[in-house]
């Protein structure tokens, strides 16, 4: 039985069938990505001064990655146009560029983004305990300037065991340039830049810590935000990433020979969906990297 | 809506993003001192600059191939 409507349009809708499909299912992300992007709003405006990680990502990554999500968009585009003009392995070429695009995405994501964040260790430091810190904090300083105080010591940790074992008593983290030198001036505002952790090691007692962790989903509700929206954003490049492939092999060949219409068509609706995934990293892009 | 149609809003949104990282660059280089952000506002700014190009290049594109009715 063949399904009806996958090249004619339906004449009660004016629309062959998946793109009415597609445009339900883009509403229903629309509200998904709503409502994860309106926690992330509320949850930072209800932060305390000093709370909210800033400048922790790396915005020369984050940009590189977006002017590729912004290049598949247009390679899709141009793939479904070569169609459109029946000209098979230019709609070959483009289609390869897109799936190529998204890998890399998905590689700088998976292997240098979320690796580095997974590496990296804050401990926030009890209120009572702020003055002991105070050569890695710059609180005094910072208030001289009228700037948030610090409350968190962050850097690579030496001892991972201490995390899980109650019996050590101490963090030994080489830190992080703002807490070697809290006082300089240059590490009064965030750093865009990725910065390495120094030489310098602290020694940072538990019954001091308020709270400690790697910075993972549980660091705070910010990296909880932002490893469940990247994250969510991730998969959907990896879905789009797998159709796009299977329209790519030797079965979008024996489509177009067959219909090449269809094709067209079914390229337009997952072109369709990846413009929205695309356009969902047009807001994730300023909202946790540059804001 | 189309594809080419979504496109045409995809480049649009794209185009103020590039123009709104450009503003952060040229902030963060007067508000917090990092004058090697000097060269992210040049590039954001002449991708924004690009982008506008292609998009008028890409309406005028699909309504000659007809397209866009």
């Amino acid at each position: 039985m063949e399904i009806p409507y996958t090249v004619n349009t339906r004449p009660d809708t004016g629309l062959w069938n998946a793109k009415v499909g597609i445009w339900l299912f883009l509403a229903s992300e629309v509200m998904l990505f709503g409502g994860l992007f309106s926690a992330y709003i509320f949850l930072r405006l209800d932060a305390e001064p000093g709370m909210w990680p800033h400048g922790l990502l790396n915005v020369p990554v984050g940009t590189m990655n977006t002017a590729i999500l912004i290049a598949s968009s247009v390679t899709v585009v141009l793939a479904w146009a070569s169609l459109k003009m029946r000209r098979f392995w230019a709609y070959w070429w483009y289609m390869l560029i897109t799936i190529l695009c998204g890998i890399t995405f998905l590689t700088v994501k998976l292997v240098y983004e979320w690796p580095q964040k997974f590496d990296h260790f804050g401990a926030f430091i009890k209120q009572e305990a702020l003055e002991k810190y105070e050569p890695y904090l710059g609180n005094h300083h910072l208030e001289e300037k009228g700037l948030a105080p610090r409350r968190e010591i962050t850097g690579h940790l030496h001892n991972k065991a201490a995390l899980s074992d109650p019996n050590i008593k101490e963090y030994d983290i080489a830190l992080d340039p703002v807490n070697a030198d809290p006082t300089n001036p240059a590490n009064d505002r965030p750093h865009f830049l990725y910065q390495p952790s120094t030489d310098k090691i602290a020694k940072i007692e538990k019954e001091d810590v308020e709270y400690a962790s790697m910075f993972e989903p549980r660091h705070s509700a910010y990296f909880a935000s932002y490893f469940t929206i990247t994250g969510l954003h991730g998969l959907h490049v990896l879905g789009g990433v797998i159709v796009f492939t299977y329209f790519w092999l030797p079965i979008g060949s024996k489509l177009y020979k067959r219909n090449p219409e269809h094709l067209a068509n079914r390229v337009e609706v997952v072109g369709l969906f990846w413009h929205f995934v695309d356009l969902v990293w047009i807001f994730v892009f300023p909202l946790f990297y540059l804001l | 809506m189309s594809l080419r149609g979504f496109h045409i809003v995809f480049i649009v949104f794209s185009t103020l993003l590039a123009l709104g990282t450009g503003a952060w660059c040229i902030w963060v280089d007067l508000v917090e001192g990092a004058p090697v952000f000097l060269a992210g506002a040049v590039g954001s700014f002449v991708a924004a600059i690009g982008l506008i190009v292609y998009g008028v290049w890409f309406y005028r594109k699909m309504k000659r191939l007809r397209l866009i009715t």
